[in-house]
């Protein structure tokens, strides 16, 4: 069954060790929104 | 769209509050803001300010086609471009992906027909558009 919340990562550097290994891009999202 | 930003990349969020320092490095000065980084963790695509669902998937779309690109991956480059360009054609993002569509199926098979088409096409269903003027010259 597909995910229903995106699976967002809070680390950058673990993200883009993740993509380096994965061979996927990251998507980036800068937010100001209330959590 | 979280099926599709789930399957297609990895994906983290920064918010403001937390952590300055990354918006800084990556010259994040906007929110919403979101940023496309290839495999290696170079920028290959942004979009800045709020956008619908469907002008949204149209940017990670045109992202990955520009990835794709980067890469000198026409073919695949050509079909992300086309699913915007064709797929998504009321979308902010389809003209820019109709140019990129041309330019990447030229950079396939070296045949200009590609660019003329592309010129043609920009010309007729966006022609108030920055990119159909930056076609225009592969009209003569």
């Amino acid at each position: 069954m597909a995910s229903m919340t995106i699976a967002w990562q809070r680390d950058v550097d673990a993200a883009l060790r993740q993509a380096r290994e994965s061979g996927k891009p990251v998507l980036l999202d800068f937010s100001a929104a209330p959590a | 769209m979280i099926e599709f930003i789930n399957e297609h990349f990895v994906p983290a969020q920064v918010h403001i509050r937390d952590q300055k320092a990354v918006f800084e490095r990556f010259g994040a000065s906007w929110t919403p803001t979101q940023i496309i980084l290839d495999p290696q963790g170079e920028e290959q695509h942004r979009t800045e300010g709020f956008l619908p669902a469907e002008d949204f998937l149209a940017q990670l779309e045109l992202g990955l086609g520009k990835m794709e690109f980067h890469e000198r991956h026409f073919s695949e480059a050509e079909r992300m471009f086309r699913a915007v360009c064709d797929g998504r054609p009321d979308s902010g993002g389809a003209p820019e992906a109709c140019y990129w569509a041309g330019v990447a199926a030229y950079k396939e098979t070296d045949d200009p027909k590609h660019l003329g088409a592309a010129g043609a096409l920009l010309t007729q269903r966006y022609p108030a558009s920055e990119w159909a003027r930056k076609a225009s010259v592969w009209l003569h």
